[in-house]
């Protein structure tokens, strides 16, 4: 048998890690021409290390009520003015960036692992079990999202993780899609028949054989739908069944200030403006790296 | 090109059929799973023990789960909802005055969209890498990454609050509230029909503002699709032929182009309207705006299970039979489908 699993080392594809390396070094090169997409990424870059050092860049602390303060105009001691418990908005955002970038990775880490599965498992195995699959598919795609994300956050109970896991429940149905049609593509490859020739099972193939060589693509595509996920979460805090107060969620910060949005528009504009900026990111980094990996996409 | 055979359209009805049966299922199951208490959200937290049964027998909380979905579906085919405890009125009369304000919401977006986005997707295409294309691009990024509520409140900030210009929160006036007997439910036509011009323009003012910033929701969408349709057409053999002809720029996207992509983008502006029914939820609350969205906020609020099925229900079963009717409309009016069908 261990002669077996030594051939077996030879005919397998590359490490996923060195793969991603690869990919993500050719993608760097390539980017230096986009300005754009180049903004983007830099954007995103600053967030991450904002959310990451949060407390070291957010000049006040973000719970603490200075009442006296409440309701200040934009200043040089309070960049984005201060709101109705006279908290400092723009620590506030800053601190805010983590529960952002903390739901849309969560939300990834969830669907991209699910939606691999099905999408290969169906493209794989094909027949009978590619067609219910994906008929599951096409249904909840066929679905509302952010109504049904609505009726899941309030059917679990209002909060962060219910959030997660209801716009989860609806953004998986893309990635299945995706994955199945690279499954589709993979399976017939040569090296795919000599492992099957080898004896390998069925599982073994899927599993290391054909599912890695699907994860760069189902990445892109996650990084294509993350702005998405920002906007269904936001609006989810926004209605309340996101993050719950006094956590600086972007979306409830903008409820709010909802009611003093007539007479300290800052209160509501400021979080608004920090989704505006994180989802265009997103959205120029996704498309982007769509145009950058896909020749078919290609602006030219 | 598929052909719109008989049993092509009996497929596609049966998806529709099945993905609706999915719906309640999920509705019901949302139903079953939530922890709020539906008898104690009635008799109230003090009430004797037998108050509380009874009124559990009433709803048929005691029948076995398959019973209850039984009951459930079979009152829904009947038009029964339940009551909504937010009203006390049934669930189905609510939502009939509800949806008609979300659905003339909705219907002026997409004309709105409609009439600029496809002209703007035309000329982004048609002067590619020109200034206005690259207009598009950029109106397009920031449609797709805005947030649609926190678009109404600036909305609302400048245009009403500052410049004054437009109507605020509601569909009407405060003091003509209540003065338009809802014929159709429709303000807008409603107004027109009583001949209340005056009540037709301030209804106007209230509408256009919310309107535009749903519009804008689906433009980007609208725009980014027909500027792609329109590059495919102008690469084609005929648009290179008639150029080479002497037609111009105009009359090539007006007698060339627009009707052999009109097929597609009816598919677009269909998807776009069931987008757009989606974001009125959001937009109506920042708004105040009675329609479902809001209605199904405010039962969120308190729990009120039968409210928010069945406006889930509802906005469900109208964005899946846009979708339906997006995918028959392709292949019934796709002149070489008809053809094929002769």
């Amino acid at each position: 048998m261990s002669n077996i699993a030594q051939d077996d080392a030879i005919i397998r594809p590359p490490a996923i890690g060195t793969r991603i390396w690869n990919s993500t070094s050719r993608i760097l090169h390539k980017l230096a021409d986009e300005p754009l997409g180049m903004m983007g990424f830099i954007i995103l870059a600053i967030l991450v290390v904002v959310a990451i050092f949060a407390p070291l860049i957010a000049p006040y602390d973000p719970a603490a009520q200075t009442l006296s303060d409440a309701l200040q105009p934009p200043s040089f001691a309070h960049l984005a003015g201060t709101d109705e418990f006279g908290r400092d908005i723009f620590s506030r955002l800053v601190h805010g960036t983590r529960i952002t970038i903390q739901t849309v990775l969560s939300v990834s880490v969830i669907v991209g692992p699910i939606g691999l599965v099905i999408g290969v498992v169906a493209g794989f195995f094909g027949g009978r079990t590619d067609a219910i699959l994906m008929r599951a598919t096409d249904i909840v795609l066929s679905f509302p999202s952010l109504i049904l994300a609505l009726a899941f956050a309030a059917a679990l109970g209002a909060g962060l993780g219910t959030a997660i896991v209801a716009i989860s429940l609806t953004a998986w149905p893309p990635i299945a899609r995706l994955a199945r049609a690279e499954a589709l593509v993979v399976r017939n490859a040569d090296y795919v028949a000599a492992a099957r020739l080898y004896g390998a099972s069925p599982l073994r193939i899927l599993f290391l054989y054909i599912a890695p060589m699907c994860i760069p693509s189902v990445i892109v595509r996650l990084t294509l739908n993350m702005a998405g996920i920002i906007l269904t979460a936001a609006s989810l805090g926004f209605l309340g069944l996101g993050a719950q107060p006094p956590l600086p969620e972007w979306g409830a910060m903008i409820s709010s200030g909802r009611k003093f949005m007539l007479d300290y528009w800052w209160v509501a504009v400021m979080p608004g403006l920090a989704i505006l900026l994180t989802s265009l990111a997103f959205n120029i980094a996704g498309d982007t790296l769509r145009d950058l990996l896909d020749p078919r996409h290609a602006r030219s | 090109m598929k052909e719109l055979s008989l049993g092509e359209l009996g497929r596609r009805l049966l998806h529709l059929i099945v993905s609706l049966f999915i719906l309640l299922c999920v509705t019901f199951v949302i139903g079953r799973v939530m922890p709020t208490d539906p008898v104690g959200a009635i008799v109230g937290e003090l009430a004797d023990p037998k108050a509380y049964e009874a009124m559990r027998v009433r709803l048929g909380l005691d029948l076995p789960l398959y019973q209850q979905f039984f009951v459930y579906v079979w009152g829904l085919l009947h038009g029964d909802m339940g009551t909504a405890i937010l009203t006390g009125n049934a669930v189905t009369k609510d939502l009939s005055q509800a949806f008609p304000a979300t659905l003339e919401l909705a219907t002026l977006a997409v004309l709105i969209s409609t009439l600029v986005g496809v002209p703007l997707g035309l000329a982004a295409g048609l002067f590619r890498d020109s200034a206005i294309d690259k207009f598009a691009r950029v109106f397009a990024l920031v449609g797709h990454s805005i947030p649609v509520f926190w678009f109404g409140i600036v909305g609302l900030v400048i245009f009403y609050a500052g410049l004054n210009l437009v109507g605020g929160p509601g569909r009407v006036d405060v003091f003509y509230e209540g003065l338009i007997e809802p014929t159709t439910g429709l303000m807008l036509v409603d107004t027109l029909l009583e001949g209340e011009t005056d009540i037709f323009w301030n209804a106007l003012s209230h509408i256009i503002l919310p309107a535009c910033i749903l519009a804008y929701m689906a433009m980007a969408y609208i725009t980014r699709m027909t500027r792609a349709f329109t590059l495919e057409q102008l690469n084609q053999d005929y648009v290179i032929a008639a150029r080479a002809k002497g037609v111009g720029p105009v009359r090539t996207v007006i007698s060339h182009v627009l009707p052999n992509i009109a097929v597609q983008l009816i598919t677009v502006l269909a998807i776009s309207y069931g987008n757009l029914l989606e974001g009125a939820v959001v937009t109506e609350i920042v708004f105040s705006w009675p329609g479902i969205g809001q209605y199904m906020t405010n039962a969120l609020m308190i729990g009120d299970m039968n409210a928010i099925l069945a406006a889930t229900i509802i906005v469900g079963f109208v964005f899946m039979l846009l979708n339906f009717v997006a995918d028959i409309a392709y292949a019934l009016l796709d002149p070489r489908t008809r053809e094929a069908a002769r």
